[in-house]
């Protein structure tokens, strides 16, 4: 099954509230299978708020409220029937900062299998640990050791820790809040190595207040600021010919 | 320049200040504990553990004060320990924070500094008068638990709190529900800190004599509650029974407070033996506290 160039998330008209203050501003986008897009803008501008709504991440925040409609494949994801675990293994997220459990390598990447409705064997719960390990391009590094504890990993390899564990859920959406921002140049490199081997088999999303990575690793880009959608489209068409002023100033660093 | 002298000058006189303070609490500690150690240390044998409380000061021994002590603290641990774990982990983890969650929040605060005989007093008249349960084990025990309820739900709300809420929010994008984020991420990560607080909460409830004489604990028992196990000729054997629950008790604090009392210079010596071994149990528990908050430390 081929989604490529398939309208995998349908955005329409969102707008979010943290209690009275309005984050996002009639949000419309639409985002393609097997392909990356970078959410780029500067801080406070909604990115982060926007990807946290479409794995519902946002229903943690106390206060929050959002109108419009986010469909995935088809589906309203705010409806009724939509089962939000379920969603959240679909749709799986890394985060800004490396958060593994204070607990091994291994029972960081078998823990979203284990948290599943049915039982796992131990022989499938090694081989899934190992191919995530290895689709994170963290395996060599960490197969001698992989019953010590996560956080004696640097912030590079707990960052890759993070995404083998979301890889383990086999999900068909990533989310990546802002991934690197916490890692040093050589880590951060190999984490966008990884996003876009990643593209391949997943539909990416990411955020990022970094406009070089969002040119280096994605397929299309959407730039917001103080809530509002300035400008979608091709990567390569925002950063040679943005169509609206304010992208142009931001792309070529006049503030941000 | 002269400025610059003062002021070394006031920090020496504090860094003195702070010695001697820390000194003096240190001082008074060892004359408290040498002075007991000195009257009691050459009382305690292999007998005092084993003999009921006597008229004759020398044979005097504290069985059915440890025993008894012991008894209400595994009660008051059983009851205490699970519903103010349960407690702590609904009001941080689940209650909606909002008017009623703070009410309450301030309200448990404050029951945790509320005098013991006042809970000595509810006792009294909860558990010995209206629920009829006299001045047994149960009724102490309920009574210790109401004392360390509060503290128990206070260590573990604070003990949750610490647990990042990056951890939650990894565990609920891999799809678990909220129990199991909480049972199997949070509450393992935040174990150390509540048993911590568990233990230095006990370790209170052990010394603690007067809501325990208020809900009229005897001072003198020359019996044992009923053993929880027995073994006899009869089938299955071994047999379990908690009928204890509802015998007389007296614990260690209020032996000694007893003996104290007594007009005969030799139950000094016993009460010194029975303090030796009172400092002794909430010492080791508290150095255990220490130690376990000490090993808990994590670096996220």
């Amino acid at each position: 099954m081929s989604d490529k160039n398939i309208c995998v998330l349908e955005i329409r008209d969102v707008s979010s509230f943290y209690g009275p203050k309005q984050i996002l501003k009639n949000i419309a986008l639409d985002v393609h299978g097997k392909s990356v897009t970078s959410l780029m803008g500067p801080s406070g501008c909604g990115k982060s708020t926007l990807i946290r709504c479409i794995n519902r991440m946002n229903d943690l925040v106390p206060n929050f409220r959002l109108e419009g409609r986010i469909s995935y494949n088809g589906e309203d994801l705010y409806s009724r029937s939509v089962d939000v675990t379920e969603l959240r293994r679909d749709i799986g997220m890394v985060f800004q900062k490396p958060n593994p459990f204070p607990k091994s390598i291994f029972e960081n990447i078998a823990y979203g299998l284990k948290v599943q409705g049915s039982p796992v064997s131990r022989g499938d719960l090694e081989s899934a640990v190992e191919d995530s390990l290895r689709k994170s391009a963290l395996w060599d590094e960490v197969k001698d050791r992989l019953h010590e504890s996560a956080l004696s990993l640097s912030g590079g390899q707990q960052q890759r820790l993070c995404i083998a564990r979301a890889l383990a859920v086999k999900p068909r959406v990533i989310l990546f809040d802002e991934p690197c921002s916490a890692l040093d140049p050589i880590a951060t490199a190999r984490i966008e190595e990884l996003i876009v081997q990643l593209k391949e088999k997943y539909t990416i999303l990411i955020v990022t207040h970094n406009m070089q990575q969002a040119a280096r690793v994605s397929d299309m880009t959407a730039f917001l600021m103080l809530g509002d959608l300035i400008e979608y489209g091709r990567t390569s068409d925002i950063f040679t010919k943005p169509q609206k002023k304010i992208t142009e100033e931001y792309i070529t660093g006049r503030f941000g | 320049m002269s400025k610059g002298k003062q002021r070394q000058q006031w920090d020496n006189i504090f860094q003195f200040l702070g010695i001697g303070c820390v000194v003096f609490g240190l001082l008074i500690l060892a004359v408290l504990v040498i002075d007991v150690c000195m009257d009691g240390l050459g009382r305690i044998s292999r007998d005092f553990f084993f003999n009921y409380p006597s008229r004759k000061p020398e044979q005097a021994g504290i069985l059915s004060a440890w025993v008894g002590t012991l008894w209400i603290m595994v009660t008051t641990g059983l009851i205490a320990v699970p519903l103010g774990i349960a407690s702590g982990i609904y009001l941080e983890e689940y209650a909606r924070k909002n008017r009623l969650s703070n009410f309450i929040e301030i309200n448990i605060a404050n029951l945790a500094g509320v005098p013991s005989v006042i809970y000595g007093i509810l006792g009294l008249g909860l558990f010995v008068r209206a629920m009829h349960l006299d001045r047994s084990v149960l009724a102490g025990a309920l009574t210790l638990a109401l004392l360390i309820l509060p503290v128990i739900i206070l260590t573990t709300r604070e003990a949750l709190k610490a647990v990042p809420f990056s951890i939650r929010e990894a565990a609920f994008a891999l799809g678990a529900t909220k129990w199991q984020t909480v049972s199997q991420q949070v509450l393992p990560a935040a174990f150390g800190n509540i048993l911590t607080g568990i233990i230095l909460a006990m370790s209170r409830a052990v010394g603690e004599t007067a809501p325990l004489i208020m809900i009229g604990a005897l001072t003198y028992i020359p019996f044992l509650p009923q053993s929880p196990v027995s073994v006899s000729a009869d089938f299955p054997f071994v047999h379990f029974s908690i009928a204890g629950l509802f015998d007389y008790f007296t614990v260690l604090p209020i032996q000694i407070f007893n003996w104290v009392s007594r007009p005969q210079h030799g139950f000094a010596f016993a009460a010194a033996a029975g303090i030796v071994v009172l400092l002794a149990i909430t010492l080791l528990m508290n150095s255990l506290a220490i130690y376990l908050r000490h090993k808990n430390q994590k670096r996220w």
